[in-house]
């Protein structure tokens, strides 16, 4: 069975929120109908996003690294959410995974989003359903694009390629191998709802160099003491 | 989480409502038994309209809660596995049989169907009212477990919480029923007013219990099992939007610690020791008002309770909000 996911990875991104505006443009132009803001140009602007970029600040100062950190659905397994509506419009689709929700069916009781541990989904206030990350459903299964392009919008968007797309249950896709083998992670795994999106952490490349690999101790010259040795380092002693 | 005025109504007024009908039903119980004077059917028939006219104005307040009421009836359908499913379809079968039951004391309609055993007359009142009974039981069930199942919300996933409606809404039922009694002049004052004072000091105990119990709550997620890293010291720099969104809205009551304690209080004072030492005044003097500012003084600390009760529960998605949160 296939179960599409992102994966992100939270050492690559740079909070540039090119996923947040694409995401935006791509699914507030479908056939689903816009995705609605209010006040867009005056003092509080406010409105619905499938995919969110939030700010965090690790460590205090100077021990400090800022983390970026997209936020969208993210697809789970067992999702909370699905079972808990009255109507039958949050459903999970049985063919690859994706959690939507069928707008001409949804009652906007908001109760689903009381059920996301995430607060992933998010109501529209002027259509008055609720809404949330499709995973760009119309281009995913859009068979008459292309295999570069068949990918959702935020992916194709990131300049950094910090978002892979695919079959999580695949265990040879892209999105396997990295969740494999670059430690990707789960969110609040403590409840159990088997999140398909996973995040790859933070990585930091640090050179550890030992004195022994400037130094060589078992210099022969120095051993036998052939040299004119006066305690200072000479260019034998360094291992090139 | 926010307090939605909608959700306020309809919870405190279908509890007053399924109150007041178990109140009538065990009214007419207590009558068969002979333990209390038989009563006239229009008692029970105006005492049943009272309860189904508090049933729809709080199923009338509950439309507003949806983004589209037009499309309530679709709510019927996953009744498997959704509390809220269940409450909808309940909710119209409770307002059936309170329907059917006042109508027939209205029509007079008491004659025994059939006997049993020496003295018990069964007629259709009778079983309407048990049945209504048994659906009023399961209606509070239904309408505490939207929110007791809703395990991210650990403040509310206990079974307190479906103590807590069941003793509140029975309680201000009779509590109505004793205010009801007094205001026509019913010697059954005193009976529905010893049982509204019980099921207060029940529903004190379990809402006792219940803020005991919160107060000591350990959370299951933290920013860091949100956010997936490992460091003590996380702070949010960036929410992901401008003026907010409907994360920062729908999950927080938007007030000041102190004004939940104060509501917390409020509702205290309100709903538990005022209402009781009403009635037990009513009970000396036989006063004829007491009972009915007794019940108005309850209903509108069980406004205050519910408030509370949505004012207390954090949302694990509120960890994505720290600067609200």
């Amino acid at each position: 069975m296939t179960q599409f996911a992102l994966v992100i990875d939270l050492n690559v991104c740079v909070g540039c929120h090119a996923c947040v505006t694409s995401c935006k443009e791509w699914n507030t132009s479908g056939w689903a109908g816009p995705l609605a803001d209010q006040n867009p140009y005056d003092g509080s602007p406010t409105g619905t996003f499938f995919n969110r970029v939030q700010t965090f600040e690790v460590g205090k100062f100077p021990q400090t690294e800022t983390v970026h950190f997209p936020k969208s659905c993210l697809h789970c397994e067992e999702p909370p959410c699905v079972p808990v509506c009255p109507t039958g419009a949050s459903y999970k689709r049985p063919d690859n995974g994706v959690v939507l929700v069928d707008y001409d069916k949804c009652i906007g009781c908001k109760y689903c989003s009381w059920a996301c541990p995430y607060g992933a989904r998010e109501l529209d206030e002027l259509q008055q359903v609720m809404k949330k990350c499709t995973l760009c459903i119309d281009r995913i299964t859009d068979a008459k694009l292309s295999d570069r392009d068949r990918k959702p919008s935020c992916v194709l968007a990131c300049p950094a390629s910090a978002r892979l797309f695919g079959d999580v249950h695949d265990p040879h896709s892209a999105v396997s191998i990295a969740i494999r083998e670059r430690g990707g992670y789960q969110l609040m795994p403590e409840w159990g709802t088997q999140p398909s999106n996973h995040y790859l952490p933070r990585r930091k490349t640090v050179l550890h160099i030992d004195p022994d690999e400037l130094t060589r101790i078992d210099n022969p010259l120095r051993k036998e003491d052939l040299t004119d040795y006066t305690g200072e380092e000479t260019l034998d002693d360094v291992a090139w | 989480m926010h307090p939605a005025f909608s959700v306020i109504f309809l919870t405190t007024l279908i509890g007053a409502g399924q109150g007041l009908f178990l109140a009538m039903v065990t009214g007419q119980l207590y009558a068969i038994a002979r333990f209390l004077p038989v009563q006239v059917d229009q008692f029970y028939a105006a005492g049943s309209l009272v309860a189904l006219t508090l049933l729809i104005v709080g199923l009338f307040a509950s439309f507003f809660h949806l983004g589209h009421p037009e499309r309530a009836w679709r709510a019927a359908t996953k009744w498997r596995t959704s509390w809220l499913a269940r409450e909808v379809i309940v909710l119209p079968i409770v307002m059936a049989l309170v329907f059917a039951y006042g109508a027939l004391h209205w029509l007079g309609w008491t004659m025994p169907l059939f006997q049993l055993g020496e003295s018990l007359k069964v007629d259709a009142t009778l079983l309407f009212g048990l049945m209504g009974t048994v659906a009023s039981f399961g209606l509070f069930v239904c309408t505490a477990m939207v929110y007791g199942g809703v395990r991210f919300i650990q403040e509310w996933h206990t079974p307190l919480t479906v103590a807590n409606f069941l003793f509140l809404g029975a309680a201000s039922g009779f509590m109505l029923a004793a205010a009801y009694s007094a205001y026509i002049g019913n010697p059954l004052v005193t009976f529905f007013g010893t049982w509204a004072v019980i099921l207060t000091i029940a529903g004190l105990a379990s809402r006792g219990a219940h803020l005991i119990r919160n107060a000591k709550l350990k959370h299951r997620s933290s920013i860091q099992t949100a956010i997936g890293i490992r460091h003590t010291a996380i702070m949010q720099k960036a929410q992901g939007a401008t003026g907010g969104s409907f994360n920062t809205r729908e999950f927080f009551h938007g007030q000041s610690q102190s004004t939940v304690e104060m509501m917390q209080r409020i509702f205290l004072v309100l709903v538990f020791p005022v209402p009781i030492v009403l009635v037990g005044a009513a009970y000396i003097t036989a006063s004829p008002t007491l009972p009915i500012l007794a019940f108005i003084i309850q209903y509108l600390g069980l406004i205050a309770e519910r408030w509370s009760f949505f004012a207390e529960a954090k949302h694990p998605q509120n960890l994505y909000y720290q600067s609200i949160a």
